[in-house]
């Protein structure tokens, strides 16, 4: 909940931020890093959402039952992707089953 | 003051009947669609874990898929959507402050901004189906690892044509928006709805943020395709 | 106090307003209640013709009554209609609806059209349903397990997925409703802490259906775009891994489970010690028993995969956490058997369906802990042990908590009380119907009968023809209720506010409650279940 207007050269700084970011993952992604493309590229994104959801959405001047909602949202997301992802990566860790 | 007056500051025409005042209203409001935003992030977050395995499994044929995208086609649309985000902020700070023609006018910017986003992608769809790398029957694709990329693009146009779905109902919501906002019926007082939209707005950007990257860059380190 | 309201021109909610429009286009939720109500009837009825002919099949060993086909088609639709018409909806949309705002002292639910809205919605993703099903049926079993379902099937997957998928946005708005509704719109004084726990078990099966149905709201998607499209996302000749369907597809459909049985065990909280005179045992503990287990529910899925070729290391942890969830509902039944200890106990219908609650989904909750045993759940996956198991929780639990609770809040609903020794009888029959069916399931499933067979070897016939009889009993434990609850709408007693003589806000209305609830906001100044030992106030 929003008690009073944000000064509108809050909203430009973060919209200046989310040009610079955007640039930037872009740039980076003209070099080969390996695994660390991803890395960096998911990195620049989660730090870009978090502008727009502290700034934009005001989450910074809600509720402490809304920032934990919204941090749940995004953990409930990690834990479907990282326990998914746990089993396709440990498939190989044992070999296949041999004859008795 | 007369009596009207003071039945309509205590009961102000907007307050639905299930409210105590009307503060109570724009809490359970944005609260409600804040939940909702949750529902939206499983919902596209199971796409982004089908596209986490699948890219996992086949690197090599993500990246050709991704170099045949329109990276530049996509970073305007990510510059489009970023300053969507801004003018609807702005639109709900306008809203805010009493001001109906400014309120109005970052609507429409808003608006506008949106279907340059969906003009766009319409192009750059056009193009992927004159390509032939459009999934099913008459998908043609002559590269190393054919079949996986047709996952690739399956991908694409799954996640793509999911986020422009809800870029549609948003469209359509914000003309809604319009009309209300030009008719005067946000103030100070009565902002709620105008924020309740910003915040699905937003939500809308932020998945685009993530699919930018995730499409358009993963292979861009070996240069665009011709 | 017994007596009989002086029959007045009082208004309720269900005299205000005549015709089909003012329920139609209702925003009441004691109205959105009822026809919630209706429609999970109907499709109870559905899922139970099916399990009818199931039943049927199953007295012979040989596949005589219909072919293996049909026999898919059978136990596919009594699934999909039982668990997402039917049980994914039942106490929430019927009892959470009516009695949440009641219990916190609020005029109504936070989004009183979004709340209708999501009846239409149900309605219409029940449609599909029914289309599906009279168009030929869907076989593919309620699991839609790829690649079958998404290449190789030739009956109506895509109608019953879109129903399922509409469906869930009604489950979805549902559960939106209460936890906005529970944090925003409680009466002065109601602290969480002396919220119902029913209240709470509400609000917990919520955060699962926020979190858990848009993920397999994508899964049917995707099996969707598989069939149109051969995408080749769950098709191994196309480089997919229908393994995937299944993550995606348990990741919701575990915590569903929960989603099922959480509003009963709310139920069973407030039966429990309104019943035994008796402040629940542990309230602390009950409360947030439930905050754990939709919380690690989130965690345990793979538990439905240890023979799918998941790896096993994954397998291993999933074994541990599915023990560790177990625990906080083991503490509900510890909690609840305390509160019997010592209380003035009344044998009144409510309680004996929360007694049968309480002794069925144990013995469903110990079974449970074999399956979630990865080397031992090699031998039980796919064989009646599981079955037996999951009907233990859900019709053994979760249903006669339903029926409980129905059973209950009947009085404040309808503004009549039902004939109590019909009641009584039936709950017996069903309790009787109930073993006879499912228990023969269990050593089936132990001796090797696999689920899902139309046919089945010389040996296994005596316990199979135990099982079906059963069902013939359960199911008149179904029909009977169903009589004389609509019978005593019209010729039932007329029951006082308070016919138990039990705490909490929606007994401080009448029976049945105005259209607003409260005249002014209530204050709430004590602790919730502050009972003495006198006799319950029966009529």
């Amino acid at each position: 909940m929003v008690s009073h207007p944000e000064p509108k050269r809050i909203y430009f700084a973060v919209f200046g931020a989310l040009m610079v970011l955007t640039l930037a993952t872009v740039l980076v992604a003209r070099y080969e890093l390996g695994v660390l493309n991803a890395v960096v590229a998911l990195t620049i994104a989660v730090i870009k959402a978090t502008l727009v959801v502290l700034f934009f959405m005001h989450l910074r001047h809600s509720s402490q039952l809304t920032k934990f909602a919204v941090a749940s949202g995004f953990l409930w997301l990690v834990i479907l992707i990282s326990i998914t992802l746990s089993d396709y990566i440990s498939r190989a860790w044992l070999p296949l089953p041999q004859a008795w | 003051m007369s009596d009207y007056t003071i039945a309509a500051i205590e009961h102000p025409a907007e307050l639905q009947h299930q409210f105590e005042d009307i503060g109570q209203q724009l809490d359970a409001s944005t609260l409600g669609m804040w939940v909702f935003l949750l529902t939206e992030i499983m919902f596209f977050g199971g796409l982004f874990c089908a596209y986490a395995v699948y890219r996992s499994a086949y690197p090599e044929a993500f990246a050709e898929g991704s170099r045949h995208l329109h990276m530049v086609l996509g970073g305007v649309n990510t510059v489009v959507l970023i300053v969507s985000s801004l003018t609807m902020a702005l639109a709900v700070r306008a809203a805010q402050l009493g001001k109906r023609i400014a309120t109005t006018n970052y609507l429409v910017a808003t608006l506008g901004l949106g279907l340059v986003f969906l003009v766009i992608k319409f192009f750059e769809y056009r193009h992927k189906f004159i390509e032939h790398h459009v999934p099913g029957p008459n998908f043609i694709f002559d590269g190393p690892h054919a079949q996986q990329t047709q996952m690739f693009f399956s991908f694409y146009f799954a996640m793509t044509g999911m986020h422009a779905l809800h870029m549609v109902v948003g469209a359509g919501l914000l003309v809604y928006f319009i009309i209300k906002a030009y008719k005067g019926r946000y103030n100070a007082r009565y902002y709620g709805p105008v924020e309740v939209m910003g915040l699905y707005w937003h939500f809308v950007d932020i998945v685009w943020i993530f699919l930018f990257p995730l499409l358009y860059l993963i292979g861009y380190h070996h240069g665009l395709a011709p | 106090m017994s007596g009989r309201q002086p029959v007045d021109n009082r208004t309720d909610y269900l005299n205000d307003g005549y015709g089909i429009k003012s329920w139609l286009l209702t925003k009441d939720h004691k109205r959105i209640a009822l026809l919630y109500l209706a429609s999970i009837t109907l499709f109870f009825a559905l899922g139970g013709l099916f399990a009818v002919f199931i039943r049927l099949e199953l007295v012979t060993p040989a596949g005589d009554l219909m072919g293996s086909d049909s026999y898919n088609k059978m136990f596919t639709m009594h699934g999909v209609m039982m668990i997402f018409f039917f049980l994914i909806p039942s106490i929430p949309a019927v009892l959470g609806n009516f009695l949440i705002p009641l219990m916190i002292g609020a005029r109504d639910l936070a989004f009183p059209r979004i709340n209708l809205l999501s009846w239409y919605i149900y309605t219409i993703g029940g449609l599909f349903a029914l289309y599906a099903m009279a168009a030929g049926g869907v076989d593919t079993g309620w699991t839609f397990y790829t690649p079958y379902s998404s290449t190789y099937s030739n009956t109506h997957v895509i109608a019953t997925a879109v129903g399922i998928f509409i469906l869930g946005f009604s489950s979805i708005l549902t559960g939106l409703n209460f936890i906005v509704t529970i944090h925003k719109m409680r009466a002065p004084g109601l602290t969480w802490f002396r919220m119902p726990l029913f209240v709470w078990a509400h609000y917990a099966t919520s955060v699962i259906q926020i979190l858990g149905t848009p993920v397999v709201a994508i899964a049917i998607v995707l099996v969707g775009l598989e069939r149109l499209f051969h995408i080749g996302i769950f098709d191994p000749k196309l480089g997919g891994d229908p393994v995937l369907f299944q993550h995606l597809f348990w990741f919701y459909s575990h915590p569903a489970v929960y989603i099922m049985i959480l509003p009963s065990m709310g139920v069973i909280s407030e039966l429990v010690t309104c019943f035994s005179r008796k402040k629940i045992f542990g309230y602390g503990f009950i409360a947030m028993s439930s905050l754990a287990i939709a919380v690690l529910g989130f965690l345990v899925w793979g538990h439905h995969m240890f023979v799918s070729s998941q790896s096993v290391y994954a397998g291993m942890i999933f074994s541990v956490l599915s023990y560790m969830v177990a625990i906080p509902s083991a503490i509900k039944v510890f909690n609840w058997t305390a509160t019997l200890y010592k209380g003035s106990i009344v044998y009144q219908t409510p309680m004996l369906y929360a007694f049968g609650f309480i002794g069925l989904f144990t013995i469903g909750g110990l079974t449970g802990l074999f399956l979630a045993n990865l080397g031992v759940d090699v031998h039980l996956h796919d064989t009646y042990f599981v079955v037996a198991h999951f009907h233990y929780i859900m019709v053994g639990g979760a249903i006669m908590g339903y029926l409980g609770g129905i059973h209950y809040w009947w009085p404040k609903i309808s503004g009549r009380l039902y004939p109590e020794g019909w009641a009584r009888f039936s709950a017996l029959i069903l309790f009787v119907g109930f073993n006879l069916t499912f228990f023969p399931q269990f050593l089936l499933g132990y001796m090797g009968m696999p689920r899902r067979y139309h046919a089945y070897p010389e040996e296994f016939q005596v316990l199979n023809v135990m099982s079906s009889a059963g069902a013939s009993i359960l199911a008149a434990g179904y029909v009977i209720p169903l009589i004389y609850l609509i019978w005593s709408m019209r010729y039932g007693k007329l029951a006082p506010a308070n016919p138990w003589g039990a705490t909490g806000l929606e007994w401080q209305v009448p029976s049945p409650p105005p259209t607003h609830n409260f005249a002014e906001a209530p204050e709430v100044t004590e602790e919730p279940y502050v009972y003495s030992h006198e006799e319950a106030q029966v009529v």
